[in-house]
């Protein structure tokens, strides 16, 4: 039976692959790029967001298209090498003349498209939660800013947990180092003192956790509840509370609220001694809304699984998406500088029941929720911000980039304005 | 049998309070538990706690086995009726049950029953409340517990409780740890100086968190100098033995560490240190090990705790059978020209990497942990080692020795060595070395599954598991010394313990890196690692 089934999606995904890779490209298409790895470390990731745009693309044709022309995907596999995801962009730009990117997961590879993208003014869409500190004008940020995810979770912990003291854990690149500077500071000036800040960094994949866990275990001993702000990205997360569990720290002890994991991580994991512990999302599968279903429906009939959930970089993709496509057929064309004027001021209908606005400097305007694992792999809602929150491209709390905004509509059109010197940096993200 | 008394009187308790529910006097003030049960269906998580309040007051001791299943999660209630039931998961299938009669009820479909949200607020009330009437369990491990949850929180109604349940308690541990509490009680609020001397002296030498911290507390702020002298050296002495222990603590981390590594090296000293291959793919094979766990888990979900024990054998022989054919297909054509072996190998390991992404998705896959392998041993409150890592450790250890017997006391172990160390010699003497190879080759592949399915209760079972530990694997063996089973053994520990000490001072980045450069600096002064073959057969 289960091989079966094995051999048919084998058969199934070498179709899909050489269907993709075949399709005649013909001049009355609009081409989509999808910019994703396919293998390599990340491949675990980007794999559902290539075939969530595929979804949208197969869904867009079947209303018919945009501009009454069907949208034909560009598939290419970086191979989570960032380097190459500079020389796929080149290629899909110029050889392939997409009009539009989806793509990208790390900060590492965004970084490495960006001098090639703005070069050759291709309009990228990035769907991931992201350090912030950026605003490009060929790149439309879906996913959350800091101040959209890890700020309100730090309320929320200060707050309604009266957390008191803080470890700061993460992965060593760049999205950890920056986000926990800008908690650092924001925790700092909220009266919290040094000492009771604790930052932790180790290596991607880390497997060993035991005593990193046990000084933990120590500095929440100290008799101030404590609570754990995990940045730790990827694989690293499922030793980290594997160890947790076997340690015994339950999340009544201390709670660790994780800003990369999500649904798609938790089930490859077994949840049970995980339960309680915290995530910070716009998004989550469970929450209640007719999108929402209907959004997880369609998922599990294009992909052919019942057991797939859905995960917050799906839902920015497909906000991206829509937005994308309700600009093309509000500006008529799909050039690049006029879809991203026509972008700003967009609005589409997000799956939690509100609606997401593209703000001047690229990013959306996004509720956020904090959910409790639960031990069915599912995060449950227990806290929400009032309405949305506008994406910030550049932190409040971080001292080199208080006084800088992002505005790409005319007068501005600048995406690092110095509001004091009133100059823009010139720097072109 | 014991608990059928206690169910009779929890449903006496309940029908009385129903029976109360008639009076209309009541009905005005408080609600009846069974009024609280039905409003605990109906109000939002973050009012839940104001109803469970209630329910404790009016129910008593017999509203535990409630707060129970609430706390375990199982609590749910049938949409239509309102009724509470248990739900638990028996065999992979859903058995309903009465809460307080513990009843199996006939089972019902998914969608009429909802379950009943639990968030961490609710389950610290849920923990305390039960806490609160354990103290008076039967078990005096479950009333350890409960005293022990409870230090952080001590009022005096607690410490009334206490000193009245002290007068019967026979259990040793037990009677210490109310003598702490009470002496906990009195240091922080008695006005009686004597009195809180006394205390600090019970006190003293105790290791518990709380206790460390109401000593820190008092050195900060006492004012009574004989006491703040004897608060400080009683903090002292807790530290200098906290200390002691971490040492060990550190220790069996290091140790522990050690044992991965010496699992996921084993295998590639055999194929490395012994046939000398440069076999990229071992960490392919590791990874095989742990998916042969996925799969016999997935073969049956009904018996995880015994299913490590079908995936080990399981997954030594596909591990193995796979080395073998690596061995006859690829290895055997590129003998003697260890770069080609090199590459041909990485070639072999990226094919099997995406050859799993294919078949099982790049996704990682969920290996449960067998529930004798969770949880801790806790040795007293500092001390406490994890159950996973001390199988682990011995599972390493075990190997190893079955390995050292196999190449010692077999024939094949014989030919092994006899073709390590003469090639041509072996083959004058009748040794099909062709065949050894292939055998040698199976064998530490196979034993790197075995280490696969130790992996798979560590870490991620993903593509990319093996790429994770090929380069330690090198590293342990080469520092240990190529063909040297006990050099790999050494190597192992010590780099593990080295590891685990330098972590705390530096970090995980740096502590590696550290390591990484002593094996280099140690590898200039002596190439052939710690200990090297000697004679002849070195050469």
């Amino acid at each position: 039976m289960k091989l079966k089934k094995i051999l048919k999606s084998v058969v199934l995904g070498a179709s899909a692959s050489m269907f993709a890779m075949g399709a005649i490209a013909a001049d009355d298409t609009i081409k989509v790029g999808v910019l994703h790895s396919l293998s390599g470390t990340m491949a675990i990731s980007e794999t559902t967001l290539k075939d969530t745009v595929l979804m949208m693309i197969e869904e867009q044709n079947k209303k018919g298209g945009l501009l009454g022309k069907k949208l034909e995907p560009v598939v290419v596999d970086p191979a989570s090498n960032w380097p190459l995801f500079a020389e796929k962009t080149r290629e899909l730009i110029s050889k392939d003349k997409v009009d539009v990117l989806f793509g990208c997961w790390t900060s590492s590879s965004r970084k490495a498209v960006l001098p090639v993208i703005e070069e050759l003014n291709g309009l990228l869409f990035y769907p991931v939660q992201y350090e912030g500190e950026e605003s490009s004008k060929n790149v439309f940020y879906t996913g959350a800013a800091p101040n959209q995810q890890a700020v309100p979770a730090v309320d929320y912990l200060m707050n309604d947990l009266e957390v008191e003291r803080w470890v700061l854990a993460g992965t060593d690149y760049v999205y950890p180092r920056t986000t926990n500077k800008v908690l650092e500071a924001y925790l700092v000036s909220k009266g919290v003192d040094k000492k009771d800040i604790m930052i932790n960094y180790t290596p991607f994949g880390h497997s060993d956790w035991q005593s990193i866990v046990s000084d933990i275990k120590k500095f929440g001993g100290e008799g101030k509840k404590t609570a754990v702000v995990s940045t730790i990205n990827g694989d690293a997360n499922v030793p980290f509370y594997k160890e947790l569990g076997n340690q015994g720290i339950s999340a009544e002890d201390i709670p660790v609220v994780a800003f990369s994991v999500g649904e798609e991580e938790l089930s490859g994991l077994d949840t049970k001694p995980l339960v309680g512990h915290l995530a910070a999302w716009n998004y989550f599968q469970s929450v209640e809304s007719e999108a929402n279903e209907a959004f997880i429906a369609n998922w599990k009939t294009y992909i052919k699984d019942d057991k797939r959930v859905t995960n917050d970089p799906m839902e920015a993709t497909y906000i991206g998406f829509n937005m994308w496509a309700k600009a093309v057929e509000k500006a008529g064309t799909t050039d690049v500088d006029t879809v991203e004027q026509a972008l700003i001021g967009i609005t589409v209908p997000n799956l939690t029941g509100g609606t997401a606005v593209m703000n001047k400097n690229h990013h959306l305007s996004k509720p956020v929720l904090i959910g409790e694992i639960q031990d069915d792999g599912q995060l449950e809602v227990v806290w929400e911000t009032n309405g949305t929150v506008i994406g910030d491209a550049w932190s409040n709390y971080l001292p080199g980039s208080k006084d800088l905004i992002a505005d790409w509509t005319a007068p501005v059109s600048c995406g690092n304005f110095n509001t004091k010197t009133a100059k823009c940096s010139g720097q072109n993200f | 049998m014991r608990t059928l008394p206690i169910l009779l009187a929890c449903l006496i308790s309940f029908l009385l309070s129903l029976s109360v529910h008639a009076s209309p006097a009541q009905l005005a003030t408080e609600p009846s538990v069974p009024e609280l049960l039905t409003k605990l269906t109906k109000v939002k998580l973050n009012k839940a706690i104001p109803v469970l309040k209630a329910l404790e007051k009016q129910g008593g001791e017999g509203i535990l086995p409630l707060f129970k299943t609430m706390l375990k999660g199982q609590l749910y209630y049938i949409k239509k009726t309102k009724a509470l039931v248990a739900v638990n998961k028996v065999d992979g299938e859903k058995v309903y049950s009465d809460i307080f009669s513990g009843n199996i009820l006939e089972s019902m479909s998914k969608s009429s029953v909802k379950k009943i949200r639990v968030n961490n607020k609710v389950r610290r009330f849920l923990r305390e409340s039960i806490a609160r009437t354990q103290l008076s369990a039967t078990d005096a491990e479950a009333r350890l517990k409960a005293l022990s949850s409870l230090l952080s929180k001590l009022d005096a109604g607690i410490i009334q409780t206490i000193k009245t349940l002290k007068i019967q308690e026979t259990d040793e541990e037990v009677l210490a740890l109310m003598d702490v509490a009470i002496a906990m009680f009195t240091l922080s609020n008695s006005s009686d100086s004597k009195e809180r001397l006394s205390a600090v002296y019970t006190l003293s030498g105790r290791l518990e968190n709380e206790v460390r911290n109401l000593f820190v507390k008092v050195v900060e702020q006492e004012r009574d100098a004989k006491i703040k002298v004897a608060a400080e050296r009683a903090l002292a002495s807790i530290e200098q033995r906290i200390e002691k222990f971490q040492f060990v603590d550190k220790l069996f981390f290091g140790l522990s560490l050690g044992s991965v590594l010496l699992l996921a090296a084993i295998g590639l000293a055999i194929t490395f240190g012994v046939m000398g291959v440069i076999n990229m793919a071992h960490g392919e094979m590791i990874m095989l090990g742990a998916y042969t766990t996925y799969v016999v888990q997935l073969m049956m979900p009904n018996a995880i705790d015994y299913s490590l024990w079908v995936a080990i054998p399981l997954a030594f022989i596909v591990s193995g059978s796979v080395g073998v054919l690596i061995e006859r297909g690829v290895i055997r054509h590129l003998h003697g020209r260890p770069l080609e072996t090199l590459l041909a190998t990485f070639g072999i390991s990226l094919i099997l990497q995406q050859l799993v992404r294919t078949v099982f998705s790049p996704l990682n896959r969920q290996v449960q942990a067998p529930s004798w392998m969770s949880g801790s041993l806790d040795i007293n409150p500092v001390l406490s080692l994890t159950m996973n890592r001390l199988y682990i450790l011995a599972f390493a250890l075990l190997v190893f020795g079955l390995l050292l017997l196999i190449l010692n006391k077999t024939s094949l172990g014989l030919n092994v060595r006899a073709v390590s160390q003469n090639r041509n010699m072996a083959k004058a003497m009748g040794i099909k070395t062709d065949r050894v190879d292939a055998m040698t080759f199976g064998l530490g592949s196979g034993i790197a599954g075995m280490a696969g399915v130790a992996l798979s209760q560590l870490t991620n079972v993903g593509p990319n598991l093996g790429q994770a530990y090929i380069i330690d694997s090198f590293m342990v063996v080469v520092f240990g010394g190529v063909g040297n089973l006990w050099g790999t053994l050494v190597a192992g520990f010590s780099l593990g313990v080295a590891n685990k000490f330098i972590e705390p001072i530096t970090g995980a980045v740096l502590a590696s890196i550290l390591v990484l450069v002593f094996i280099i600096l140690f590898i200039q002064k002596r190439p052939k690692g710690l200990f090297p073959q000697k004679g002849r057969a070195a050469e």
